[in-house]
């Protein structure tokens, strides 16, 4: 589908705000509290806050929350009833305000929740969602969108991507179906866009490290112990890097009973925990910390494109904001893809 | 199936509870509903999530063959939550099913081929369903030599199964027992599985083995078959890895780029060559 | 930081140590720690007001202890840690060799545990003017007014458990929350499983606690973790007039009844 451009007006946009609303959606933006900005419920423009490079989460919350019930049951003896989750409930949802990076990793977590048994909640809320994204004016030394097929002001996932050109004004590409579908609902407040033109609003990131260099150099260094021991050492095992990713999708099942009632739950998980792979019998197939680093790197850049057609990360960095000891992925990768193999 | 929620269970009831060792049980399951029952196939090799409402879910293989229908089998050993949770209940209760999981026992393409099965302890679960599938075709196939053993006496499982073999004129049953784990009347062999193996060491010509165990019992069995004439392609194992969802999404069996609930959890030993060791 | 070099240089050539656990220039603006085991990495060692992660976090991880005899750099808080640690009996005398800067920019080796505790008890650790402003602001809301502000907080938490991975007392093989015959703490990061965790963890901490603030500083989500723990810090110290990490032989404050205790809760 051909990409469409358009131009809003931020008064105009302040009032699709409202129409979203009216038609019964809830937004999910960028929203500053304190010191923190993340994304949160809002229902006006004025409360976006779009000066920051990246929120702390992702918007997989959106899709993929941190806890959510699978179905709920009731027990007796010879007997068991299971309520499935009513998907007439989930809601619209609009998500404004995320990143080339962030729209681009809706891609990531699809190729992992549709392969094979797909997985319906996840595609009912895939369904139920508008991705209506912003692109990047500023960049910082933890992004690293464009060393891995993205871009500051890429349009790849988004169903609408804005820029702001500045005097009050968005650039609109109008990318999908869905994007159509709501510029058509918010009648009028999207204009015709003569000679305008978004490259000199974007950042600029500047790639740095070739992709292709990488698959083979992990490859190479698979049994390199001590390279990967010293690249890890100062971790200290916590999920935050694998919780804020956009594409990171591991989950734990936790039944939650009192009595004769209770649910089944999905929940975040993260390959770096040191139970994470546990088997009852106390056998560990990764008992180092080096080993889940070294898998997590070979499971983003390795084994899901190998497996799934799709690279496991898009650049955005908020492992690396978010890593207490500053792991920096960019500067390992950097490493990866300039070791000697 | 693409609507359906891949996380709700099938509702089965505990038709039977067999106790094989102290800290070992069999269950024989039902489908509560007929007509669940009657469309549920699956293929040897797979496995299923089987769950205790509000304790959590547990990934056994299926242990009974899909030769016989009407009821599924699973046997587990009392080691954590969900299990010591399982091996309270009595026959009646309602458990959770999700499956059939994973690839298959290529039983097809092992017609006309001899047949050599080794297993250890517990590991004989996932080589029953098999065993069972083949005994069941038991023309199709040539000779069949299994061999299991086990720490002590008592923990060799399915006792009434092994007399049956042994019973049998077409199959070679070899048990043993490691050293000092004898009884005063204990008529098998004497010595760990890999040692057993090599003292009896059957002919590899024309002939797939199927080695389920511990991973110690893995480790020191492939070296013997090796040895045996046995090449990485013909020696097929199950994996037994953490598995949470069972379809491919939670990541806990990722091995390279396989995942243990999808691409296995039968690999042959030239797959497993090629992956990481982290299994 | 020339001393600071020089010493650890020294000390990995001549092999008293094998490895040197310290700071170093990390992204941006900030510093990382960093594990020397070469005596030409010590040119990557540096000492400023920078350095606030605890790296006694690392003195408890397999992978590092196998790295041989290990020297630590330390700040303030870091050296609390250490006593905590010795009088848990997690560490020894053996395992002690710490390097500090004083406030004056002297380097000292404190090799001992003793000359730990002599250093400490001089460097008056207490809440920081600042950090007891806050605490009294926090200390002048109501019961109910506490619940709903620490409610607000903890539903953002996402159960990551940095806040448990940066405490160097958090050093537990298999922590609380991973116990599941019975599961103690709920694993999802609902509402109740994150009260639950965060409330577990500052009591499990209560008396122990150094202050190294770490876990607010790991914390992706900003939740204040450090006015808990204060919180905790202060009534210990009201009520039992004891401070965590002042002493390698020290009984734990919370588990030890000593017939003087105020009962002032029984009513």
């Amino acid at each position: 589908m051909e990409i469409e451009i358009k131009v809003i007006s931020r008064d105009a946009l302040e009032r699709v705000f409202s129409l979203w609303l009216a038609a019964g959606k809830r937004i999910l933006a960028p929203k500053k509290t304190g010191e923190l900005v993340d994304f949160a419920w809002v229902t006006q423009l004025s409360e976006v806050c779009l000066d920051q490079v990246q929120t702390v989460q992702s918007p997989k919350l959106a899709i993929f929350p941190k806890v959510e019930e699978l179905f709920s049951y009731q027990t007796a003896f010879d007997q068991v009833t299971i309520q499935d989750r009513p998907l007439e409930a989930l809601e619209e949802i609009v998500v404004f305000g995320l990143r080339p990076c962030d729209a681009a990793a809706f891609a990531s977590l699809a190729a992992i929740f549709t392969w094979d048994s797909p997985d319906q909640l996840f595609s009912a809320r895939f369904e139920k969602m508008t991705l209506v994204g912003v692109s990047c004016a500023r960049a910082d030394e933890y992004c690293f969108c464009t060393s891995v097929g993205g871009g500051p002001g890429a349009t790849t996932g988004s169903d609408i991507l804005l820029t702001d050109i500045g005097s009050g004004e968005y650039l609109a590409e109008i990318i999908s179906e869905k994007g159509r579908q709501t510029v058509q609902a918010a009648a009028g407040k999207f204009q015709p866009a003569a000679g305008k033109e978004k490259e000199s609003h974007l950042a600029k990131v500047v790639p740095s490290f070739a992709l292709a260099k990488i698959t083979p150099a992990l490859a190479a260094l698979f049994d390199d112990d001590a390279f990967w021991a010293e690249q890890s050492r100062r971790c200290l095992g916590c999920g935050a890097c694998a919780y804020v990713c956009p594409t990171c999708a591991c989950f734990d099942i936790q039944d939650e009973g009192a009595g004769d009632s209770g649910k089944r739950l999905r929940c975040w998980d993260s390959c770096g925990f040191s139970m994470f792979t546990l088997h009852t019998s106390g056998h560990n197939p990764r008992p180092l910390q080096s080993q889940r680093w070294r898998q997590r790197l070979m499971h983003k850049f390795a084994y899901m494109p190998e497996r799934q057609k799709v690279l496991g990360c898009v650049g955005c960095g908020r492992c690396s904001r978010a890593c207490p000891v500053d792991m920096n992925v960019l500067e390992h990768l950097r490493a990866i893809a300039e070791a000697k193999i | 199936m693409s609507e359906a929620n891949i996380f709700k269970p099938y509702l089965l009831k505990i038709e039977q509870v067999i106790d094989e060792t102290p800290d070992v049980k069999t269950m024989r399951l039902v489908f509560t509903d007929e007509q669940e029952g009657k469309d549920f196939t699956f293929r040897t090799g797979q496995f299923g999530e089987y769950s205790v409402f509000g304790e959590g879910e547990c990934t056994f293989c299926i242990a009974s063959p899909p030769t016989r229908s009407g009821y599924i089998e699973c046997t587990f050993r009392k080691v954590g939550r969900v299990t010591s949770a399982l091996a309270n209940l009595e026959p009646g209760e309602i458990i959770g099913f999700r499956g059939p999981y994973g690839n298959i026992f290529p039983i097809s393409d092992w017609e006309g081929k001899n047949l050599l099965f080794i297993a250890g302890g517990i590991a004989l679960p996932p080589m029953r369903s098999v065993i069972w599938n083949v005994l069941d075709l038991r023309d199709r196939y040539g000779g069949i030599t299994i061999i299991y053993g086990a720490r002590t006496v008592a923990d060799l499982v399915y006792k009434r199964e092994l007399d049956e073999w042994a019973e049998r004129a077409d199959v070679k049953l070899i048990t043993t027992v490691d050293p000092g784990g004898e009884t005063p009347d204990w008529k098998g062999k004497s010595g760990f599985v890999p040692a057993v193996l090599d003292k009896a060491a059957p002919s590899s010509r024309d002939t797939v083995a199927v080695v389920c165990g511990p991973p110690v019992m893995i480790k020191f069995t492939f070296p013997v078959l090796a040895k045996l004439g046995f090449g990485p392609e013909s020696i097929f194992t199950t994996l037994e890895n953490r598995m949470k969802c069972g379809v491919g999404k939670c990541g806990r069996c990722n091995v390279g780029k396989y995942f243990v609930c999808k691409d296995g959890p039968v690999f042959t030993f030239a797959q497993l060559q090629e992956m990481p060791p982290e299994y | 930081m020339e001393a600071l070099k020089n010493k650890a240089r020294e000390w990995l050539d001549s092999r008293m140590v094998q490895l040197v656990i310290g700071y170093s220039q990390g992204s941006g603006d900030s510093v990382r720690a960093v594990f020397v085991h070469d005596p030409g990495q010590v040119e990557t060692l540096l000492f400023d007001s920078r350095c606030r992660q605890n790296l006694a976090v690392y003195l408890l991880k397999p992978e590092v202890k196998k790295m041989g005899k290990a020297a630590l750099v330390a700040n303030l808080t870091t050296l609390r840690a250490v006593l905590q640690l010795a009088a848990e009996n997690q560490i020894g005398e053996h395992d002690v060799l710490t390097l500090t800067v004083n406030p004056a920019g002297e380097l000292l080796v404190l090799s001992t545990l003793e000359a730990i505790e002599t250093y400490v008890a001089i460097s008056a650790p207490d809440l920081s003017v600042e950090e007891k402003a806050e605490l009294e602001k926090y200390e002048k809301l109501g019961m109910e007014e506490r619940w709903q502000f620490w409610q607000e907080q903890f539903s953002r938490c996402l159960k990551c458990y940095a806040c448990r991975a940066a405490c160097p007392l958090c050093y537990c093989s298999r922590c609380t929350v991973e116990c599941n015959q019975p599961q103690w703490i709920p694993v999802p990061a609902h509402d109740l499983g994150n009260l639950e965790w965060n409330v577990m963890r500052a009591m499990h901490l209560a008396g122990r606690c150094v202050n190294c603030g770490d876990c607010s500083r790991a914390c992706p989500v900003n939740i204040p973790l450090y006015l808990l723990n204060q919180k905790l810090i202060s009534d210990v110290f009201r009520n039992f007039n004891a401070r965590s990490g002042m002493a390698a032989k020290a009984e734990n404050t919370l588990s030890t009844f000593k017939p003087n205790d105020k009962e002032d809760f029984i009513r």
